[in-house]
């Protein structure tokens, strides 16, 4: 059983506008899913359907075998098992580092407050930000921040990691940083669904590239095929677009 | 210019402008305020609520509020308010209210608009990513509320709320037209009794200005210690 | 409320200066006295002498309020026309002392505003104290100030001339407003400035245009662009603001609503038809500005959703 399936996922966010047109695909425990395609093609919209951060209109989408779409009480808990990076980090800036990972174990997972802790250390020491512990959010440069938002959705101990373009704004000198953690995360076995204009990142750890273009998907093949030779035309052109330098 | 300016005037009056004045000036700021502001909470959460009806009565009083100058929210309902009572406790005929308990009301009422927009603007001011971020990592609605929002738009409005405190300061000398002795309202007794007007007008001024002026030095200086890094 | 007959109440009415604010009356509820007031020099002003006493009720003498909304088709005390003619003449008032007042402020605020953003500190200084004076002196006092002190402390005949001129109230009264509003619209144009990138400046000073220039050509047409809403909520309390002018004797539409509810003593439809002008108002220029707004909006700046 995949451990994501997302299932004819239609969604309007007016009836004139329909944003995901349905959609089908899944993703296997320990896979690694890219997906990418044009701004505005409802790429972020997909992947915040998958923790329900989005409610859908039709469709259903299954996470770890429960439907979460029409799953009401349990829905935060599930949430906290299903790991969640931003494109703006969205850490909680009134919260030092430290407590920015400890929020969640403390009140959802109810761990005490030292087990908390000691997690929270264990992954700064993991994505190599031990030393900004006591600092707020504001004080750290963006690849930082990043960071330390990767490790907020590993203290959780997820099943599998959403990413929302966590590169695409930082500079660029930042960029590796970030992605040398989610390399290595994909070489752990995580389940990931990625949402990035890193080909190289891509190419590297990908086993299937998804690309959407106007709320379909277009193309949704493995990664060998995806670049070697794409089938759909907006696929090729997208490539060619992204890859031309 | 200031030659026969008689400072004795203000002198001989600061007991009577300080003991009865000013501490009615105090206490409706006071009573105003934290009434105000426990109003307001209620109508902001009524305004945010998904009920429509809710919301739109939230709207719609606020909006009428804002709209109406505040002197003619006082006389309105100085002269309203027996008859409300009237109809509250089912008596047969108006009921005696004076004109400090109407004060008291109206300001209420009135400002209670004013804070509501105020926690309005707090909460919504707080990024919609902070909360999918909240709920991303498994929290539901109210620990959403307790621990992302409410604490960041806290620390966005309590400058704006002690700002409108300063500002409905200053509104309570409207109550002259009630005649009621607020600090204005007793330097200008004063200022006709002995036909002092330049001398009260601008101790009365002098006053205002140096509390007011104290207090937003204070509001700018909370408001750099408590903003956040972002 | 039910209707019910009553036995209306005549108070002692001053017919002769029948203007507003003389005593205030709840129909039948509080009955009020009079209470002596010395008039100052030689000219009555009028709305100042309010010192009366409230709350020497005297009960039973009215049980419920009589509803009559054909009152504003009467004729006024002073038989000059209908009630309904004198709110409109009050709202004449009104709308009037808010544009000159807005006026002073739009002025007075621009140049304030723009002293602060300069880079001279002495500019930035003046520009604050202005500010502070302005804003912490509540709008009330700021107005007896310029009615009843600064004619005395101008030289003898300047200040007698004042006091004897037949708009001393009008003109105290959109003194006092202006400057008062113009501390807040100051504000706001610092803000506007302030809030521009930091390259716009230096791009007009690389392009090599004088201080005054870039002022005139680059910050400020986009400066007054971005703070047109808080502007325009700032005319709307402008607008608000002329209210407490009844004080010093301007017959705006409150003091219109106050001196009809005084005669008819049909309190809520004398305010109620005020609040209703007001929304009103408050309303055609809120549709206004945005119209203005639109067709001054700048494609790809502030083109807003
Ligand atoms: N809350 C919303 N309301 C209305 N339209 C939205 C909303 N969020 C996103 N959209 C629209 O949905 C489309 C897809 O958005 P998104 O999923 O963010 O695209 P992507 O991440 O691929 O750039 C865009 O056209 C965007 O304007
Ligand atoms: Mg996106």
């Amino acid at each position: 059983m995949p451990m994501i399936t997302i299932e004819k996922v239609s969604k309007w966010y007016n009836p004139q506008f329909q944003v995901l047109k349905n959609c089908t695909t899944a993703v296997e425990k320990g896979e690694v899913v890219v997906v990418c395609g044009p701004s505005g093609s409802g790429k972020s919209t997909l992947i915040k359907t998958v923790n329900a951060l989005e409610p859908v209109q039709a469709g259903t989408i299954m996470v770890d075998g429960l439907n979460v779409t029409t799953m009401k009480k349990d829905l935060p808990k599930l949430r906290s098992r299903v790991g969640m990076v931003f494109q703006h980090f969205e850490l909680f800036p009134h919260l030092k580092i430290v407590e920015n990972l400890c929020l969640g174990q403390t009140i959802v997972l109810g761990r005490s407050e030292d087990a908390a802790k000691a997690k929270a250390m264990k992954m700064l020491e993991r994505v190599g930000l031990t030393a900004h512990a006591q600092k707020y959010p504001g004080q750290l440069s963006g690849g930082q921040q990043q960071r330390v938002a990767i490790a907020r959705a590993l203290v959780m101990d997820p099943i599998c990691m959403l990413f929302d373009e966590p590169t695409s704004a930082l500079d660029p000198e930042m960029i590796n940083e970030v992605l040398d953690v989610m390399v290595e995360l994909a070489k752990e076995g995580m389940t990931m669904m990625v949402v990035t204009h890193e080909m190289g990142f891509a190419k590297k750890v990908a086993n299937r590239v998804i690309f959407m273009d106007a709320g379909e998907i277009v193309e949704d093949a493995q990664k060998e095929d995806f670049f070697g030779h794409p089938r759909s035309d907006r696929a090729q052109q997208f490539l060619s677009k992204i890859l031309s330098h | 210019m200031f030659s026969n300016f008689d400072y004795d005037v203000i002198w001989r009056s600061l007991p009577y402008l300080f003991q009865q004045g000013m501490a009615f000036t105090l206490t409706l700021t006071a009573i105003a305020t934290v009434f105000g502001l426990i109003l307001g909470t209620l109508i902001a959460m009524m305004r945010l609520s998904s009920s429509a009806v809710l919301s739109g009565f939230a709207v719609s009083y606020v909006n009428l509020m804002r709209s109406l100058p505040l002197v003619l929210v006082i006389f309105l309902f100085y002269f309203l308010m027996p008859y409300v009572g009237q109809w509250i406790i089912r008596s047969d005929q108006p009921v005696q209210v004076g004109a400090y308990a109407s004060t008291i009301v109206t300001f209420t009422l009135f400002e209670a608009a004013y804070f509501s927009e105020i926690m309005r603007a707090g909460i919504q001011s707080v990024p919609r990513g902070q909360v999918m971020a909240g709920y991303a990592i498994g929290l539901n609605y109210r620990e959403v509320m307790r621990h992302v929002v409410l604490p960041q738009a806290f620390r966005n409005m309590l400058p704006v709320i002690f700002t409108q405190t300063i500002v409905l300061f200053q509104d309570t000398s409207l109550v002259y037209v009630l005649s009621i002795t607020d600090f204005l309202g007793a330097a200008s007794k004063v200022a006709q009794r002995d036909g002092r007007l330049t001398e009260m007008y601008l101790f009365a001024a002098l006053v205002y200005f140096l509390i007011c002026f104290t207090a937003s030095f204070f509001v700018k200086r909370l408001q750099k210690r408590i903003s956040i890094i972002r | 409320m039910r209707v019910a007959r009553v036995r209306r109440v005549r108070g002692r009415q001053r017919v002769k200066h029948w203007l507003p604010l003389t005593r205030l009356e709840r129909p039948s509820v509080v009955r009020s006295t009079l209470s002596p007031q010395a008039g100052r020099g030689k000219k009555q002003w009028p709305g100042h002498c309010m010192g009366f006493w409230l709350g020497t009720a005297r009960g039973g003498e009215c049980v419920n309020y009589n509803w009559n909304w054909g009152i504003f088709w009467d004729q006024t005390p002073d038989a000059t026309g209908t009630y309904f003619g004198s709110l409109m003449s009050g709202l004449q008032v009104t709308i009037l002392l808010a544009l000159c007042a807005w006026f002073i402020a739009f002025v007075m605020g621009s140049l304030i505003g723009i002293m602060r953003t300069l880079p001279a500190r002495w500019a930035v200084f003046v520009g604050n104290a202005y500010i502070e004076m302005f804003r912490n002196i509540p709008l009330l006092v700021q107005l007896f100030i310029w009615f009843f002190v600064v004619p005395e402390l101008l030289p003898g005949d300047l200040g007698i001339w004042i006091k004897q001129l037949r708009n001393g109230p009008f003109i105290a009264a959109m003194l006092g407003l202006g400057f008062y509003m113009s501390s807040r619209v100051a504000a706001q144009i610092t803000a506007g400035i302030n809030a521009l990138p930091k390259g716009q400046r230096m791009a007009g000073t690389a392009i090599g245009l004088t201080t005054w220039q870039t002022y005139r050509y680059i910050l400020l047409p986009l400066a007054y662009r971005i703070i047109f809403p808080p502007l325009t909520s700032e005319f709307l309390n402008t607008i608000k603001n002329t209210a407490p002018a009844l004080t010093i004797g301007v017959l705006e539409l409150t003091a219109r609503a106050r001196s009809m509810q005084e005669f008819s003593f049909q309190v809520f439809e004398a305010f109620s038809a005020a609040a209703a002008i007001y929304l009103v108002l408050s309303a055609v220029v809120t549709i206004g500005m945005r119209i203005l707004e639109k067709r001054l909006a700048i494609p790809g700046f502030n083109e807003g959703k």
